[in-house]
């Protein structure tokens, strides 16, 4: 799985740290996304693949 | 389907929003048929057409299709309350579109990060504690919306921003006539300027005086000479959030209680999972249902229907939130698998910027009123409570309730 975000389109909903916080956060200064994991393991995909439907600005790309 | 399939806008229903509530936690009955045959044309109260679309997917691909513009100075664009069109003329950046509504949006991130909320709940939670402490001082029976379903979220927003609660009488009264349906053009334009004029006068001692308040690192960091915003769009945007940031919050702890004394089966959740419970409160009540209202900017197609450029839209989020072709059952109460994925905050890059911290603020209000009242009942049957058929966010004027006194 390769996870990337578009942190221009990101308005900090914040629903991809709510369902997957172990692989996408908000950045501490601006608030917007950040992968901190690209390649995350097999058991977090579900959650993944849950907050890329979620988010409402759609900035995050997973491909597997 | 095609476009040619495509029913054009000259199939109008004889409906006009907003429609009105029949059992008061459901929405409206005429949501069913309007779901079944997909986005339909009706009627606002200034008699300008929209269509309502009410479908969970349409209302998805709507508020995140750029063939739908939020700018509500674009001629047409729709009003439920008509007497606020003078908000529109110079619109904070729930009505523009990026990159202006970028440019707004983009400071205030911060301030409502998941981690900045997690960080303001030990507050909340004394804040709730405090007023359930005058509940219980005062003795029952009590009005819940007066003594702790609208002062919890007015404290925290005030909090956040930086507003003295002590002025609290007079902007709840401002916001009272902004958002309700019977108050007069001449009214709402002067509650508009008053409530303006406060914040004005609110944002010159935040630059004399600046403290740790979004109020203040606005006024200090974003607003020009310093940062990229004039002061009027600065004053916009601070009115939007201290309204938007207690009145919605306030109807969902009235209405989530009312919801929770009718399903005592539920209450456990409020102990084992608080979050998924206050995720199906969010889906059920919808109380946002009437706000995504947008314009199409080019011919387009959504859900079987031929939008044309220049015609507005409302995306009914109520309707979307009881698509039985997305929530099994949703006329029960019951919390569900993909919990998150109702759209009572919206969707698209308007979705509420205030929803985490609404989220915490229930999850931490509602657990603590059931474990400090757990005689908690109804004063008046809830077919006969005060419901604000009138507003365009819904919820309750009033919430008389009782519990048995162990003073």
């Amino acid at each position: 799985m390769k996870v990337t975000a578009d942190r221009e389109v990101c308005i900090g909903a914040g629903m991809c740290v709510l369902t997957a916080p172990a692989v996408l956060d908000q950045d501490e200064d601006d608030g917007r996304v950040r992968v901190l994991d690209a390649d995350p393991p097999a058991e977090a995909h579900p959650a993944v693949r849950e907050a890329e439907r979620l988010c409402p600005s759609r900035a995050i790309s997973v491909e597997s | 389907m095609t476009d040619s399939m495509a029913r054009p806008a000259t199939d109008q229903s004889s409906l006009e929003l907003p429609l009105r509530r029949q059992c008061p936690m459901a929405p409206p009955p005429e949501y069913e048929d309007l779901r079944t045959n997909g986005p339909t044309r009706v009627r606002t109260p200034d008699g300008t057409w929209v269509w309502a679309v009410t479908r969970y997917q349409d209302v998805k691909t709507m508020l995140s299709s750029p063939d739908f513009s939020s700018d509500g100075r674009t001629p047409g664009f729709p009003a439920i309350k008509p007497e606020l069109r003078a908000l529109l003329a110079n619109p904070p950046f729930v009505r523009t579109d990026p990159p202006e509504h970028t440019s707004e949006r983009r400071p205030l991130i911060p301030e409502f990060t998941l981690r900045r909320v997690q960080e303001l709940r030990p507050g909340v939670e004394r804040a709730t504690s405090e007023l359930l402490d005058g509940m219980q001082r005062q003795g029952p029976p009590a009005d819940l919306v007066e003594m702790l379903a609208l002062p919890l979220p007015s404290l925290v927003i005030c909090q956040l921003l930086g507003v003295p609660y002590s002025d609290h009488e007079f902007f709840q009264a401002r916001a009272r006539v902004l958002i309700s349906q019977n108050s007069s053009p001449g009214e709402a334009t002067t509650a508009i300027s008053e409530l303006f004029g406060y914040m004005d006068q609110l944002l010159t001692s935040k630059q004399r005086n600046p403290a740790d308040d979004l109020m203040s690192r606005l006024a200090t960091e974003h607003m020009e000479p310093a940062g990229e915003l004039n002061r009027d769009r600065v004053l916009r945007m601070c009115a939007l959030l201290l309204n938007a940031g207690h009145e919605t919050t306030a109807n969902m702890i009235a209405l989530g209680t009312v919801v929770l004394l009718q399903n005592p089966d539920q209450q456990a959740l409020l102990r084992e999972s608080p979050d998924r419970l206050v995720a199906e409160l969010l889906r059920y009540l919808s109380i946002a249902d009437l706000v995504p209202a947008r314009i199409a900017v080019r011919d387009t197609e959504l859900g079987g229907a031929a939008i044309r450029a220049g015609e507005g839209a409302i995306a009914l989020l109520a309707g979307a939130n009881w698509d039985p072709e997305t929530f099994d059952e949703p006329d029960r109460f019951q919390v569900r698998p993909d919990d998150q994925r109702h759209l009572a905050f919206g969707y698209g890059v308007h979705q509420c910027l205030g929803a985490n911290l609404a989220r915490m603020e229930l999850e931490v209000v509602l657990p603590a009123l059931f474990e400090r009242l757990p005689t908690l009942r109804l004063d008046t049957p809830a077919a006969n409570l005060d419901y604000k058929h009138d507003g365009v966010v819904y919820g309750l004027h009033r919430l008389p309730v009782t519990w048995e006194d162990t003073r």
